[in-house]
């Protein structure tokens, strides 16, 4: 997204060696103002570059009038929302001419106008937009805690054939809420949602996000490696 | 409530500075109850009020935002003092909100910002501007645009009176009043104020660099902050080569942008023209000229 060569130079080095599937936190698919024209063309350019296979950003807001909170502010759920932000995901799959996914973000407040909870949100959102789904099981966890929901029930309200990737992380506790900080092992109750949601959606590309006080990569490793415990069960029912 | 609206009224809500304590505000910046504003948009729950949830937003996005601002500019925080800057990037946050999609731009308007209000940076304000001068052309030769460097073929047939020669984009030129490039290298050589094992290092070194601002005396300097094998440096330069840098770069010919540069220098008659090409030789072999892809083939049919 960037001009400046340094940058650029190092993500061709990435990819020589990796495929690379891009992930963004600024396309504000739930702003109620279209996607900037520019901000477009420099995504293209980037997608042409890394040839991704897919694109994936988060069903959230964060920019209004032309301002940035550089934050993944949450959705109010209603379907004057859902039609706004499906229209905004088929704008930006038309211009960049790849497929999207749209992850569900944490979240700490709900609104007074919501008409549908979050995963029917989602629902309505990927069916108008005929999208795909990333599922932040570690996300679902954090909103579940945080408004009192049951995160099975999530989970298994989610379309499993519109899962293309899964998202796992730690978090922290606070006394009155919890927050998504990237920042620690990711805890057993986020691992039976993780083992749940691949029992729904079958083997799918899992990434740990760690941004934050980051361990050692030997224990990053281990807790990404970790994963493949349930996604081995998972090939092993689909070979069944 | 419409989606357009909603997101009107809880950005503005986030984007209101917090208390000194570092929490929401009571009263809206136009003078309505937050508790208020809150409580018609979100929800309480069992255990936090409309007030605390949207609380958590705003001091996510004041955290945020004052984090990336002071990682990109340490050398403005050592020039004002920590009380100081924290509250210049406030203000300046506040009258300029990003506008870009990247963090990369939150500091794009400091510079002019600070000229038109000088009473933050008190007596330090023409060092608090230039030092900002200094960091934002450092953020633009980071990660500036590079066009294809100017050879030697790209001059062949062009009319040497009608040429005109261009610098890549990521270069800056700067006419400093003070010489800041030294400070701010020793700046960043700090091992971290927040290095709370090396405390009484960094102390040391924090008073070092007090004491550098404070002796700093008014001496312009010409600075070049450049890239080279993808790392940025400050080249200083003469008067001259400032001059002819600028002319160039405000699209004079290369004659005329010469001839105005050396009009009033002290540098002998018949020591210019090799001063000129020792430049030239320089800045060439530091990739700062470019080829001007903006020309229509009508404009470059007119060059020659």
């Amino acid at each position: 997204m960037i001009d400046g060569e340094r940058p650029l130079r190092i993500l061709d080095q990435i990819l020589e060696q990796y495929n690379v599937v891009q992930h963004g936190v600024s396309m504000y698919f739930g702003s109620a103002e279209r996607a900037g024209r520019e901000h477009l063309r420099r995504l293209k350019e980037l997608v042409k570059r890394t040839k991704t296979p897919w694109l994936t950003d988060h069903l959230c807001w964060g920019s209004v009038d032309g301002r940035y909170t550089h934050d993944l502010l949450p959705m109010p759920y209603t379907f004057e929302a859902a039609k706004i932000t499906a229209q905004k995901v088929c704008e930006v799959r038309d211009f960049l001419e790849v497929p999207i996914a749209v992850e569900n973000v944490s979240s700490y407040a709900e609104f007074h106008v919501s008409e549908m909870t979050e995963w029917e949100f989602l629902n309505e959102v990927v069916e108008r937009a005929d999208c795909g789904i990333l599922l932040d099981v570690n996300n679902i966890y954090v909103s579940s805690k945080n408004h009192g929901f049951d995160p099975f029930t999530y989970v298994n309200s989610v379309p499993a054939e519109r899962v293309a990737q899964i998202h796992i992380a730690g978090h922290s506790k606070f006394n009155k809420y919890i927050l998504d900080t990237h920042d620690h092992p990711v805890i057993d109750p986020v691992w039976k949602l993780y083992a749940r949601a691949i029992e729904r959606v079958g083997h799918t590309a899992t990434l740990l996000e760690w941004d934050d006080s980051i361990a050692s990569f030997d224990e990053v490793h281990d807790e990404a490696l970790k994963a493949n415990r349930f996604l081995a069960s998972a090939s092993l029912a689909a070979a069944v | 409530m419409k989606l357009l609206s909603l997101q009107r009224r809880m950005a503005r809500a986030v984007m209101t500075p917090l208390t000194r304590s570092e929490r929401m505000r009571s009263v809206a910046p136009d003078g309505r109850s937050m508790r208020t504003v809150a409580s018609q948009i979100i929800k309480s729950n069992d255990r936090l009020t409309s007030f605390e949830r949207l609380e958590i937003y705003n001091r996510q996005y004041w955290f945020r935002v004052l984090s990336a601002f002071a990682e990109d500019f340490p050398g403005l925080r050592a020039v004002l003092g920590g009380r100081s800057f924290d509250a210049v990037a406030k203000a300046y946050l506040m009258d300029c909100p990003s506008q870009s999609f990247t963090l990369r731009n939150l500091g794009s308007r400091l510079v002019g910002w600070l000229q038109k209000h000088p009473a933050w940076a008190g007596s330090r304000q023409n060092l608090a501007v230039d030092m900002a001068r200094l960091e934002w052309a450092d953020i633009e030769a980071f990660d500036g645009k590079r066009e294809p460097p100017l050879k030697p073929e790209d001059l062949a047939g062009v009319n040497p009176v009608k040429l005109r020669l261009w610098l890549q984009p990521y270069i800056s030129l700067l006419a400093l009043r003070y010489p800041l490039d030294d400070l701010l290298l020793e700046v960043r050589k700090d091992p971290g104020e927040l290095d709370v094992a090396s405390n009484t290092f960094s102390e040391r070194h924090k008073r070092k660099r007090v004491t550098q601002v404070a002796r700093l005396k008014p001496s312009p300097i010409f600075l070049v902050v450049h890239r080279l094998d993808e790392h940025v440096y400050f080249r200083r330069i003469d008067g001259e080569e400032f001059a002819i840098l600028s002319a160039l770069r405000a699209g004079k010919t290369l004659n005329a942008a010469i001839e105005s540069a050396l009009r009033r220098t002290s540098i002998a008659a018949k020591d210019r023209a090799v001063h000129v090409e020792k430049w030239f030789h320089t800045w060439s072999a530091l990739d700062w000229f470019c080829r001007q892809e903006r020309h229509s083939k009508n404009e470059k049919a007119a060059l020659r």
